[in-house]
Formats: C-alpha cells, sequence, structure tokens
C-alpha cells in the first residue's frame, strides 16, 4: 500500500476513538442527569465531579484528534 | 484565506507571524520578534485587566459591572472553597486570573473579525501557551507541597489502606498519573480549542466549493453545511467557557493534593 494512503487510512481509523469518547461524554452527562433528576436536592454540589468526569472522557476523545492530525499533517 | 484553485488550508489560521518585523528584536543572538500571538495575548490580558478595573469601584450597592465582577470572582470563590476548603482562600488571586485570561482568550479568538479585515488568533490553541500555564500550575503543585509536608508529600502516591504488596505497583501508577498532568491539563485546552477552529474552517470550505461547483447538490450542501457553522459556532462558545472552567477546576483539584494530600 501507498505510504500516504496508509497515513491516511490510520487517520480514519482513529477517528473511532472521537466517536467512542462521545459515547463517554453521553454516558457522563446522562448518568448525572438520570441521578440528579432522582434527587435534585444533591445534585448542585456534584457539579464538579461532573466536570472531572467530563474532562477525563474528553481527554482520550482529544487524543484520538491529536493522533489524526499528527498522521496527516506530521508523519 | 481562500488561497488558490478555491482550497481553504484549515491550518493557515494557527499560523504565528511576526508583525512588526524580525530584524529589530534581537535578544542575546536570539529572534524575538513581536508574533500575532503574542498581540492577542497582550490583548486578552488588557481587555481582562479593563473588565476589573471597571469593577472595583466597591460600591455598597453595586451596579452592572461590578455584578458581573464580582459573580466571577465569588465563583471562583465557592469553587476553590468547596475542593480545597478554607486553606483555598490564597489562591483565589491565581485561579481568577488564570480562569480569566483562558475564558478571554478562547472568547476573543471567535469574534468574527474578519469581517472588518482582522485576524482573530486564538493563542491558547497552541501547545506552547498552554503548556506554560499548566507548568506554572503543576511548579504552585510541587512547591506548596514539598513546603508544607517536606518528605511526607510522597504519601501522595499511596493512598491509605493500600496493602502491602500492592505498594510497589500502586506507587508507580500514582507517580505515572501525577507526572503526565502538566501534560494532558495543556494537552486538553490546546486540541479542544483547535479541534474546534479546524472543524470551522473545514465547513467554511464546504460551503465556498459548494457554491463553486455550480447548480445541482452543490448549493444543497453549502446552505446545510452554513447552518451546521452557525449551530457549531454556538456550540464552540460553550466549549469555550467549559475548557477555561475545566483547566481552572483541574488546576484546583492538583492544589487541593499539594495543601491536604489524600
Amino acid at each position: 500500500m501507498d505510504q500516504n494512503a496508509a497515513k491516511l487510512i490510520g487517520a480514519g481509523l482513529a477517528a473511532i476513538g472521537a466517536g467512542m469518547a462521545a459515547i463517554g461524554v453521553g454516558n457522563v452527562f446522562g448518568s448525572f442527569l438520570e441521578s440528579a433528576l432522582r434527587n435534585p436536592g444533591a445534585a448542585d454540589g456534584q457539579q464538579g465531579r461532573l466536570f472531572i468526569g467530563f474532562a477525563a472522557a474528553e481527554l482520550l476523545g482529544l487524543l484520538s484528534f491529536v493522533v489524526a492530525m499528527i498522521l496527516i499533517f506530521v508523519a | 484565506m481562500a488561497a488558490e484553485a478555491g482550497k481553504v488550508d484549515p491550518m493557515h489560521q494557527f499560523m504565528i507571524e511576526p508583525l512588526l518585523g524580525t530584524d529589530r528584536w534581537q535578544i542575546a543572538g536570539y529572534n524575538v520578534p513581536f508574533t500575532n500571538s503574542a498581540m492577542w495575548m497582550a490583548i486578552a490580558a488588557l481587555a481582562l485587566l479593563v473588565f476589573v478595573a471597571g469593577g472595583m469601584k466597591r460600591q455598597l450597592v453595586p451596579g452592572r459591572w461590578q455584578m458581573a465582577v464580582e459573580t466571577m470572582t465569588g465563583f471562583i470563590d465557592g469553587m476553590l472553597a468547596a475542593n480545597i476548603g478554607p486553606a483555598g482562600k490564597k489562591y483565589v488571586p491565581y485561579i481568577f486570573s488564570l480562569f480569566m485570561f483562558i475564558l478571554f482568550a478562547n472568547v476573543l479568538g471567535l469574534l468574527p473579525l474578519s469581517l472588518f479585515g482582522l485576524h482573530p488568533f486564538t493563542f491558547t490553541s497552541h501547545f506552547s501557551a498552554t503548556g506554560v500555564l499548566s507548568l506554572m500550575a503543576f511548579a504552585i503543585v510541587l512547591v506548596v507541597g514539598f513546603w508544607k509536608h517536606g518528605f511526607h508529600f510522597f504519601s501522595l502516591f499511596i493512598p491509605h489502606g493500600t496493602p502491602l504488596p500492592m505498594i510497589p505497583l500502586i506507587f508507580m501508577i500514582e507517580l505515572v498519573s501525577f507526572l503526565v498532568r502538566p501534560f494532558s491539563l495543556g494537552l486538553r485546552l490546546f486540541v479542544a480549542m483547535m479541534a474546534g477552529h479546524v472543524l470551522l474552517e473545514v465547513l467554511s470550505s464546504f460551503v465556498i466549493s459548494g457554491f463553486n461547483a455550480g447548480l445541482g447538490i452543490g448549493p444543497v450542501v453549502s446552505v446545510l453545511s452554513f447552518v451546521l457553522m452557525v449551530a457549531i459556532c454556538a456550540l464552540e462558545i460553550l466549549v469555550a467557557g467549559i475548557q477555561a472552567y475545566v483547566f481552572a477546576l483541574l488546576t484546583s483539584l492538583y492544589l487541593n493534593d499539594a495543601e491536604n494530600l489524600h
């Protein structure tokens, strides 16, 4: 296979990681909303933890974006 | 921006360019020109200064501007009180400056200034800028941790109640996760900002090349892309706020580790 083609295919495969991170971020906010509606009184106190979970889940998706960018523009 | 043959280069917007020439800016043999990145940092700092100075009137019944500034300081104060406790009070100036600087930088980079022929530059989309901010947070954590706890600071890497055989493994894992923090902190902000701007640029190239394709499916794609672009712009304003908040929140969590250990 042409090396350039392999790079572009790899960058495309990295998009799977972005999609997985989308599932993760959706899961974080979905679970938060679900439990916040069960106990609205405790919801505001947990907003910090909500964003920590969001940041941790999002970072891995952003890493896959970095991998794609490196494959396209650097490697 | 539209380069030759109707192609839009999505990476051109991140180009760092010297503004006032390169020849006169020599320091000890190194060329240190005043770049567009430095200019937008100065603009963000200046805007922040004006914003805060306008709210320093200390009136008993605050006006709108003072209310806005006090809401932001109160927000940071509450975040530090919740995450660090009473010891977090002394970090309010640093975290407030950090949060507002990043927020102003992110939002200023989204301004539609190209309508007036200017080119807004988001310096938070460069790892050199966000990396320094996260290294500063890491340095403060190290200094505070060793100052307050001495070598007892290393107990941060061994949670309470770890079984004895597990201690070497847990120590290594916690050490690596501690050392990777400045990297992941800076990377998150820079990639989130860069991804958004690349996405906007790619969608704008769809709009342009769709209309250039003549009648048929082209204009349909263009209009749909344009609608999506407007929606993504709104999302980007949200992301600008969330990323600034996440940066400040994680910095305060790391400071909590240094202040209170586990």
